[in-house]
């Protein structure tokens, strides 16, 4: 256990028709950190998560989890997708929501029960939403909506996590109270791969960080990895003013 | 009733009931219109299989013609694959050409029997009655109704049995792919019951009906409740009402039975979507109407609120003042004092002088801090 990557990825090309999307991806991310993806628009970040779970069809390459395929860990490995990818006026409760985390260990015919409703319950009450557990799903906030993803993602109890930009367009608030929830998760040993697009908070949220842009152009500690150079390969030219700021603020307690 | 009507009529609620089933999740999908494309697709499989069986409610007839509806998905779908045809252009470039194909069969090879191209379309629940179910030398009741009511029961224990599986593929399809609940055997499930239930149906009520049985009850229902459950048991129940209004409206209009029913169907819509308690349009009138004046309210109450204990204050204070200051009509203007009034807002002191009640200044105070 200790030994295995959390997620191995080797040679992993993933293309649209004639045209590759992802590269030659080779990734390794040990078990218990907290890493981001990071990329332009069209850099694959997305389709580089749907890959790994097997949701997309791969042209080529390998996809380990703790040294075995994605079908065999199936129930270790919990996936929040965007907040946009479902139908918010579907006729159903927060904490019908949250119990679908459950339905995977429940397995096919069997429902879930009273034990489900409560594992559900305590997941609202760690991201802040037990208030809400009665509530229609359409009353909710992007914000709001982005907690109920994560308290099912919760409910999964998965070794490792792959988020899709938990962070997309929610308050400051929910913000804190995401990252809080993600560190909190990392301490209990999981490993979380996390979409992003926030390139400010990188280095303040993250342990590891990978930069895609359909190849891979750079992993590992953020601090070897999110180098200026690194990012103006990921990016071009286009990120200079937002580096520099940065810099500045990282020399600071260094200076004598 | 005569024994004959309480047959069709047994019959209609039937159909209504297996019809609502997948239904309810073709609508929540937002693919209700595959129950168009099905409902005329399956009419060449019935026929080839007419020729095999010669019963057209026998249950090999039932399932080789379900077969053409999942064909038709599937056609529909390859089209779309090949992302040159949208797929409200696949379904209407599919359903018609088998469709015509059925009737094209029919002219040629069977003209001669109980399958004309009238029937297809609107069938004749009036002739179920006649083709007889018998067990054991004894006449124990339309055979269309046995056949109808068995398709019944298989989506109630498809439903039942799938309850979780169709709701989370439904939902969150990419979900239920990680948690390996096979998505697209789940939605070919689906297609399948949707196929089964308009071969079984269309006999007696015709692809049309089918259609509105499908989509209109848990379209209605949809707007009535927050609850899957609640939405599946509703869709149900509004199919029956729309089976029995329709039914009864065909006997005292002596028109088409399949006809009333499909319009009695649009007619329970109809009045769902008006007057429906919450997602109604009637509801989400008066809602509108009511915030404006709400909203009002609080505009009065915090602009009497800025001005309180000011030099100005007698002036801002005025009735008459609220026309130029915050731009209303004069009797919108009093409307509102009256509304603000009633509701304790504010008081009227003297004459045209307006003073917030200390109810108002809450309301104001948390209005501006939550502005």
């Amino acid at each position: 256990m200790s030994g295995a990557a959390a997620i191995e990825v080797r040679d992993l090309t993933v293309a649209y028709r004639d045209k590759p999307v992802l590269w030659d991806i080779d990734l390794t991310v040990p078990p218990g950190v907290l890493m981001a993806v990071v990329g332009p628009n069209g850099a694959g970040k997305t389709t580089f998560v749907k890959a790994l779970l097997g949701l997309l069809p791969v042209s080529a390459g390998r996809i380990r989890f703790f040294d075995a395929p994605y079908e065999a860990s199936r129930q270790q490995i919990a996936y929040v997708p965007q907040r946009g990818s479902v139908d918010w006026d579907f006729p159903t409760s927060v904490l019908d929501v949250v119990m679908m985390g459950r339905y995977g260990r429940l397995g096919w015919i069997r429902r879930p029960g009273k034990r489900e409703r409560e594992q559900a319950r305590d997941a609202l009450a760690r991201v802040g939403m037990d208030a809400f557990a009665g509530r229609q799903i359409r009353q909710l906030s992007g914000g709001q909506q982005q907690r109920v993803f994560l308290a099912r993602a919760l409910v999964q109890d998965a070794r490792v996590y792959l988020m899709d930009e938990p962070f997309q367009g929610v308050d400051a608030v929910t913000e804190r109270a995401v990252i809080d929830l993600l560190r909190a998760l990392r301490s209990e040993g999981r490993t979380l791969l996390v979409v992003h697009h926030d390139l400010q908070t990188v280095e303040e949220y993250f342990d590891r960080v990978m930069l895609l842009n359909v190849r891979r152009i750079a992993s590992g500690p953020v601090e070897q990895a999110f180098t200026t150079d690194n990012l103006r390969l990921t990016y071009g030219g286009r990120i200079a003013f937002l580096r520099s700021a940065n810099t500045a603020d990282a020399a600071d307690p260094a200076a004598p | 009733m005569t024994q004959a009507e309480i047959e069709i009529q047994m019959l209609a609620v039937v159909v209504a009931a297996a019809c609502a089933l997948p239904g309810a999740f073709l609508v929540l999908r937002k693919m209700a219109m595959m129950s168009d494309a099905i409902s005329h697709a399956i009419l060449p499989g019935i026929v080839a299989a007419f020729f095999l069986t010669h019963n057209l409610n026998s249950p090999l007839l039932i399932l080789a013609a379900a077969g053409t509806g999942v064909f038709a998905v599937l056609l529909v779908e390859l089209l779309m694959s090949t992302e040159r045809v949208r797929e409200d252009a696949a379904i209407g470039l599919v359903f018609p050409v088998l469709f015509s194909v059925g009737v094209l069969l029919i002219a040629r090879y069977a003209g001669d029997v109980h399958l004309d191209a009238d029937a297809v379309l609107l069938g004749e629940p009036a002739f179920a009655p006649f083709d007889r179910l018998v067990a054991l030398g004894r006449d124990i009741g339309p055979r269309a109704l046995y056949a109808m009511g068995a398709v019944g029961l298989a989506n109630v224990a498809f439903v039942a049995l799938f309850y979780k599986e169709l709701k989370i593929a439904a939902f969150d399809a990419g979900l239920a792919a990680t948690l390996g609940f096979a998505p697209t055997l789940i939605h070919y499930g689906l297609m399948t019951s949707v196929s089964i239930t308009a071969v079984a149906a269309f006999d007696a009520v015709g692809s049309i009906l089918v259609v509105a049985l499908m989509v209109a009850p848990p379209a209605a229902a949809y707007l009535l409740t927050d609850r899957l459950r609640d939405m599946i048991l509703l869709s149900v129940g509004l199919g029956v009402v729309a089976a029995v209004a329709g039914f009864q409206a065909a006997r005292l209009l002596d028109v088409s039975i399949a006809g009333a029913m499909a319009s009695a169907a649009g007619a329970v819509f109809a009045i769902v979507w008006l007057a429906a308690p919450r997602y109604g349009v009637l509801a989400g009138r008066r809602r509108r109407r009511r915030q404006k004046w709400e909203f009002a309210e609080k505009m009065l109450a915090i602009h009497l609120f800025n001005h309180e204990g000011l030099p100005e204050e007698d002036t801002e204070r005025r009735v008459g003042h609220l026309e130029e200051h915050l731009s209303w009509e004069r009797d919108f203007a009093r409307r509102v004092v009256r509304r603000a009034q009633s509701n304790g807002l504010v008081r009227q002191a003297n004459d045209d002088l307006l003073a917030l009640t200390p109810k108002g200044r809450a309301a104001a105070s948390e209005a501006i801090t939550n502005l």
